[in-house]
């Protein structure tokens, strides 16, 4: 039997970086998605606005696990290969935007009303008041639950483990089934997921404070 | 594409996605009725409580809040077990979900707890009610109605959740999934089943908590508006 040592802290670290990836592209993708979904949520076509939330609440309403099969089986069905990383990253990124299309949208809604009243009164297009007005505003209000989201999302990366990436969890296993010392590796994962959440969780308190600060 | 879709497997196993469902629904609610019991005790200790009880559950909020429930599992079933301490796999969800379940509840009610005004807190004093019945009628209720929605829906999430313990091989419904997928090689079709049950069964609980919250909340269902 192998005992615990410093190499297996160092593997359990090397791995961690891979979480970091994973978090990285599902926080850009789900970005990306995020941002799309939350407009068309405020938009003025009916169609838009129940396409998005159709779409938040099938995610809303499926595990991130369940998600993860689909992507990684469904790629497999339209004829890609198998790539843990890149079913991870899908099923994350359609994960992400749902959530953060949700946030989104109350931010948006949450800038007053008088703004847009304001801006058309300036003879703003549509396209001219959210690019200088609307989501300016937008985004102040919603950097500080956007970065409490972003826990979430470092957590879930644990979930790809199952499909075979070797991320911090899946690195946990397979250093636990060589040791076989589960309670003290796996407090070790969860120390590190611990240090890469933290900050996080308290800069999006501090963000909160100084936002409501600001009003 | 030239996939053709195959549900066949469902004619046979439908009595296996049932069963996985149902400990689903199982697993779910006692992890939610537990741990919210956990969360108010936690809230109720975060306000009211001395310097070292609001340290301590505090710790428990963020050590909980800040790492993935998978590890969470891994701890109470792997590491427990090898501390000496066995539990069944069932046990060990119940117990990991409810740990789960419990700081994000102390978080929600806390914050429900902290918008009661002292104020309300004087006049139970002054209609002499007891300590208990202050904090049941004055405190608990009210503030619960204040954060109902942010309950349920992290009600639902937990549902969805329990999901991840089908890795320590509890036989719910993502379980119940896998064995199905290895014998009928219908991967793609077994997670879309298992998809729409879920999606049902949070449409359900959705529903369940809307009602709970109408029974509960007398003042929202005769104004028909919140707090």
């Amino acid at each position: 039997m192998n005992q615990l040592g410093a190499n297996h802290l160092l593997y359990l670290l090397i791995a961690a970086q891979w979480t970091v990836l994973l978090s990285l592209i599902a926080f850009a993708g789900g970005a990306v998605l995020g941002l799309a979904i939350a407009l068309m949520r405020v938009s003025k076509l009916g169609v838009l606005r129940g396409l998005a939330s159709g779409y938040i609440q099938l995610v809303q309403g499926t595990p991130l696990l369940i998600l993860l099969f689909l992507s990684y089986f469904g790629l497999g069905i339209i004829g890609l290969k198998l790539v843990p990383l890149v079913a991870a990253g899908i099923s994350l990124t359609l994960y992400a935007g749902a959530f953060l299309g949700e946030i989104w949208r109350g931010c948006i809604e949450a800038v007053p009303k008088t703004q847009w009243e304001a801006s058309d009164c300036l003879g703003l297009n549509r396209v001219q008041q959210y690019a200088y007005v609307i989501l300016p505003q937008a985004v102040r209000i919603a950097t500080p639950p956007t970065v409490g989201f972003m826990v979430q999302i470092v957590k879930n990366t644990s979930l790809a483990s199952v499909i075979g990436f070797v991320e911090l969890a899946r690195a946990g296993q397979i250093v636990n089934n060589s040791t076989f010392e589960p309670f003290a590796i796996f407090s070790c994962v969860a120390a590190i997921y611990f240090a890469l959440c933290y900050p996080l969780s308290v800069a999006a308190r501090t963000l909160e404070r100084k936002v409501h600060a600001g009003r | 594409m030239s996939y053709k879709f195959d549900f066949a497997f469902m004619a046979e196993r439908w009595p296996d996605f049932v069963a996985g469902a149902w400990l689903t629904v199982q697993l779910a609610v006692l992890a939610i009725a537990l741990g919210f019991a956990l969360g108010t005790l936690c809230a109720l200790a975060r306000v009211y409580g001395g310097p070292v009880l609001r340290r301590l559950v505090g710790a428990y909020v963020e050590a909980i809040r800040n790492t993935p429930l998978l590890i969470q599992i891994f701890i109470v079933y792997f590491g427990l077990s090898s501390l000496g301490l066995k539990l069944s796999a069932d046990v060990s969800a119940v117990i990991a979900l409810t740990v789960n379940m419990g700081a994000y509840s102390t978080e929600i009610m806390r914050a429900g707890i902290q918008s009661i005004q002292r104020t309300q807190l004087e006049a139970a004093d002054c209609l002499g009610l007891t300590r208990l019945q202050t904090i049941l009628h004055v405190v608990l209720l009210p503030a619960m109605e204040r954060v109902y929605p942010a309950l349920s829906s992290q009600f639902v999430l937990l549902m969805l959740a329990s999901s991840i313990t089908s890795q320590i091989s509890v036989e719910e419904l993502t379980a119940t999934a896998s064995l199905v997928q290895s014998d009928t090689y219908r991967s793609f079709e077994v997670y879309l089943v298992v998809a729409v049950v879920y999606l049902a069964l949070s449409a359900l609980y959705r529903f369940a908590f809307w009602l709970i919250g109408l029974g509960l909340f007398e003042r929202k269902r005769r104004l028909g508006t919140p707090l």
